[in-house]
């Protein structure tokens, strides 16, 4: 279970994130939702180390991560998939992959590259090529396959529906849904659709202004009409 | 505080900048003529790099184009001075230096617009290539140029008239090196006058603004190229001048008087004097001048040869370069500036002067 | 004919060290956007702790391993010591940090060792090989100069192609953001490009200085020499910096043979400009413009 705080953090004079607090559960898929601004992005930023937190802690089962650097996170366990390009386009598609096993412990073969390749066909024909001349598309699909060869136990994914086409994002809602039934997965997925989040979250969570308004059930979000109004366009 | 230097100094900067002048050729005289042979020689090395030094300043402080090729322009300057003052009937030594300075305009020019198109490590390392090449031309040249022992130098005879003007304020006969003093730093006034107003004025505000915005510049008209090529003529004209009145100070031109080294030592003077300041320049040359010999010193009173001692100064000007760089990239008049500033927020005047010179 | 192999030979020889200097430039630009001026003079003092060695009676090739493996250390204690503590992202102050480190080494070089020229002994013959009756230019030396080049090259190949680690070291150079989020030590991988960096640069310190004169200066020239054919390659790629230094090798010496050495510094002035102003991403970029 990851757990956080009374989470604030900021770039210098702006303060970002305000005292949030949450728990995303073992198994579940936790939504981030707010406007543009609102301080998701900062938020996944701050868990997985990247920005230093003013106050507050986050958690991740009985490991206090609060201090924890970033590149120690996936070693815990904990992978994010960031904002926008995350694909290193000057190395070609099977060493981004092969850089995400590094952190594990046990090593196995081209196995676990087989099955990315499984998952994500378009990207085993460009294996040896660059990464530069993937489609937008297919790099989404090189982060995520390349965060979960770490196989990790927590995923935070920024915006992974950003400019991909609704048949693609289905296809990867659909397998985050599987990761987490079959292999329980904890997912905390930042998205600007809140609507299809909010499908295949158990939970959501809604910042406004870098604070939290609402945590509740997705069910309950969902329903809830004035929230959606106010806070989810929809 | 800031009422009275007005009054005292003049409100516009054009006044104020040669009133300062004014004050700059008192203080001069005052010095040159209280000091012997030997403090003279090093004052007009000063002066020297104190020029050198204002124009690379202004170059890599307020256009942010850097350049580790003003030794040779330094070295053009030099030669050009050498070769004008051979004949048997040399050319006045007014002209000579504009010569120094105009030759070097030229290929300041010529490497200038080359150069406007480059930026960061490329345009270092370009300059840098000018710093190693240009000592070679005079070897190939030989014939002309006097091969690695150079063209000595005959310094001019002293006009009359000077000897009589100096003679009548100080009643003081005129010895050469005390001639090339004044006339070092004659120039270096000039220079700087030309410079500060030329900081203040609207050519200065459009090199500051292609340093800070370079798309924001262009946006609002500003010719980018224009403006880079000018900012590194004008510099470069600095270096010539500069490098006429050394080859009068060292009596020769030579092809190891303007190693890499010289243009390395000019840029960390300006670094430690805090890039873009005219007066950072100048605390730049007097360090170049009067640090070996201190320092120099004291490595023989630890045991040092001469010629060992004598790389203290350089590795003091390098260390310091880096530390200011690391920790305080405004430089050492930066940083009285700043404490200038916070006295005078603390003593709660409105608001501080800022400096006459051209540091933003 | 015969002058016109000399000196193809002579170019090729001087090619491959200033390919394995330009190949030191790019390394750091590449993972920290530096252009190390300072690599001249650090190779330059770790050749004076060879000669050193040698001077005192030891093999030539104990001053050899000293000089590479103090150059591993020297470029690890730099980024750690001083790199490391650069902060903001103007390009002039990182000019000028390099320029700073490189007159502090050449003072304290000079302080050590004294400024004098002093002879650097070579392993290998310096006569040309004898073919028929006729000497070619290629001696035992620069034999010895081009397997070294090579090898090194093949090694640094092999570490970056070829093994996780220097995947890591390639990741921290293009994104140091995502290489952290991966479990990459970015800081570690740095200083580790700069040890590996410096020790090419040592090497090619090395084979400049066999058979000829060290002095404090000797390098200075390289250090130009080296950057022209790191950016005759594009400045980003490590195969761009060996074909721009054979290139630039083989140019310099043919001015150096039909023209006169003292221009050739003027020479490779002419031809940075040239590619800069023609080709600014360096002579086998056929994509992306770049500012330069
Ligand atoms: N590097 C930064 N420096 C300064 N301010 C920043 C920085 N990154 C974000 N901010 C500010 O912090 C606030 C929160 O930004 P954040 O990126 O976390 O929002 P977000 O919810 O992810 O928005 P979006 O949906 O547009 O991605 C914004 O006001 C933004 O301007
Ligand atoms: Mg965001």
């Amino acid at each position: 279970m990851l757990a956080v705080e009374d989470l604030t953090a900021g770039y210098g004079p702006v303060t970002a994130l305000d005292g949030v607090s949450f728990t995303a559960a073992r198994g579940q898929i936790t939504a981030v939702l707010g406007a543009n601004g609102a301080g998701k992005t900062t938020l996944l930023r701050t868990i997985s180390g990247l920005v230093r937190p003013s106050r507050g802690s986050v958690r991740l089962g009985e490991h206090d991560l609060t201090t924890v650097a970033a590149e120690r996170m996936a070693r815990l366990g904990l992978a994010h998939v960031p904002e926008g390009r995350g694909v290193i386009t000057e190395l070609t598609v099977e060493e981004n992959l092969r850089l995400g096993r590094l952190v594990r412990l046990r090593r196995v073969g081209a196995g676990d590259l087989d099955r990315a390749y499984a998952l994500f066909p378009a990207l085993a024909q460009r294996r040896r090529q660059s990464a530069h001349v993937l489609s937008g598309g297919e790099r989404q699909m090189l982060v995520i396959a390349r965060a979960l060869m770490a196989e990790p136990t927590v995923l935070l994914l920024d915006e992974p529906s950003l400019g991909l086409a609704p048949r693609i994002v289905v296809q990867i809602f659909d397998l985050l849904a599987s990761l987490v039934a079959d292999d329980g997965l904890t997912v905390v997925l930042v998205e600007q659709n809140a609507r299809s989040a909010l499908s295949i979250a158990d939970r959501g969570v809604v910042l406004n202004l870098g604070r939290l308004v609402v945590s509740d059930t997705a069910a309950a979000l969902a329903g809830d009409e004035q929230l959606r109004h106010a806070y989810l366009g929809f | 505080m800031a009422t009275l230097a007005d009054r005292v100094l003049g409100r516009t900067p054009l006044r104020r900048h040669l009133t300062l002048a004014l004050l700059g050729l008192v203080v001069v005289v005052v010095v040159l003529e209280s000091t012997g042979q030997f403090r003279n020689a090093q004052f007009a090395a000063m002066a020297y790099y104190g020029i050198a030094a204002g124009g690379l300043t202004i170059l890599i402080g307020l256009n942010g184009q850097i350049s580790l090729g003003h030794g040779a322009f330094m070295a053009i300057g030099a030669y050009t001075a050498a070769l004008l003052l051979r004949g048997d009937e040399p050319f006045a030594l007014p002209l000579v230096l504009l010569a120094a300075a105009g030759v070097a305009l030229a290929a300041g020019a010529l490497v200038g617009v080359a150069a406007a198109r480059l930026h960061g490590p490329y345009l270092a390392g370009a300059t840098l290539a000018l710093a190693v090449a240009v000592p070679g031309i005079p070897v190939y040249f030989g014939e002309a140029l006097g091969g690695e022992q150079g063209l000595t130098v005959r310094v001019p005879r002293i006009p009359d008239w000077f000897a009589d003007a100096v003679f009548f304020v100080t009643g003081q006969d005129m010895s050469s090196s005390r001639y090339l003093a004044y006339v070092g730093w004659l120039c270096l006034i000039v220079t700087f006058v030309l410079l500060a107003n030329l900081a203040r004025s609207r050519v200065g505000r459009t090199w500051r603004a292609v340093r800070d915005h370079e798309v924001a510049a262009e946006l609002a008209g500003i010719d980018l190229g224009r403006a880079r090529v000018l900012a590194f003529v004008v510099s470069a004209t600095c270096a010539g001048l500069a490098g006429g009145l050394l080859a009068l100070s060292a009596r020769i031109a030579a092809p190891s008087g303007f190693t890499l080294t010289l243009s390395l030592l000019l840029l960390s003077a300006i670094v430690l004097g805090g890039l873009g300041s005219l007066t950072g320049a100048l605390i730049g040359a007097a360090l170049l001048t009067f640090l070996p010999q201190l320092v120099t010193g004291w490595g023989q009173d630890l045991g040092l040869s001469d010629v060992r001692a004598a790389e203290l100064a350089p590795l003091i000007y390098g260390l310091v370069t880096v530390l200011v760089v690391l920790f305080a990239p405004a430089g050492i008049a930066g940083g009285v500036l700043a404490a200038r500033r916070r006295r005078a927020a603390h003593h709660g005047s409105p608001s501080a002067r800022t400096d006459s010179e051209a540091r933003p | 004919m015969q002058q016109l192999i000399t000196t193809v030979l002579t170019g090729l020889t001087l090619g491959m060290v200033y390919a394995a200097f330009a190949l030191a430039l790019v390394l750091i630009w590449r993972a920290t956007r530096i252009v190390n001026f300072a690599q001249a003079p650090m190779a330059m003092i770790t050749t004076y702790l060879a000669l050193v060695l040698i001077d005192a009676g030891l093999s030539y090739w104990v001053g050899f391993a000293v000089a590479l493996v103090s150059g591993l250390l020297l470029g690890a204690l730099v980024e750690r010591l001083v790199v490391r503590h650069l902060t903001g992202s103007s390009e002039i102050n990182a000019v000028i940090l390099t320029l700073g480190l490189f007159i502090v080494i050449h003072a304290l070089a000079a302080l050590v060792f004294g400024s004098r020229y002093r002879s650097f002994p070579a392993p290998f013959g310096l006569r040309g090989f004898q073919v028929g009756d006729t000497t070619i230019a290629l001696t035992g030396f620069g034999v010895f100069t081009i397997v070294s080049v090579m090898v090194v090259m093949g090694l640094l190949v092999l570490l970056f192609r070829g093994t996780d680690l220097g995947l890591k070291m390639r990741a921290a150079a293009f994104d140091q953001e995502i290489s952290r989020l991966l479990g990459v030590r970015v800081g570690r991988m740095l200083t580790l490009g700069w040890a590996l960096a410096a020790l090419v640069g040592s090497l090619s310190g090395l084979l400049i200085a066999g058979g000829g004169l060290v002095h404090p200066s000797y390098m200075d020239g390289v250090v130009v020499y080296g950057f022209v054919a790191a950016v005759l390659g594009g400045l980003e790629s490590p195969p761009g910096a060996v074909a721009g230094g054979l290139i630039l090798g083989l140019a310099l010496s043919l001015v150096s043979g039909y023209v006169g050495s003292e221009l050739v510094p003027l020479a490779c002035l002419v031809i940075l400009m040239a590619v800069l102003l023609v080709r600014p991403g360096g002579l086998f970029s056929h994509v992306r413009a770049r500012r330069v």
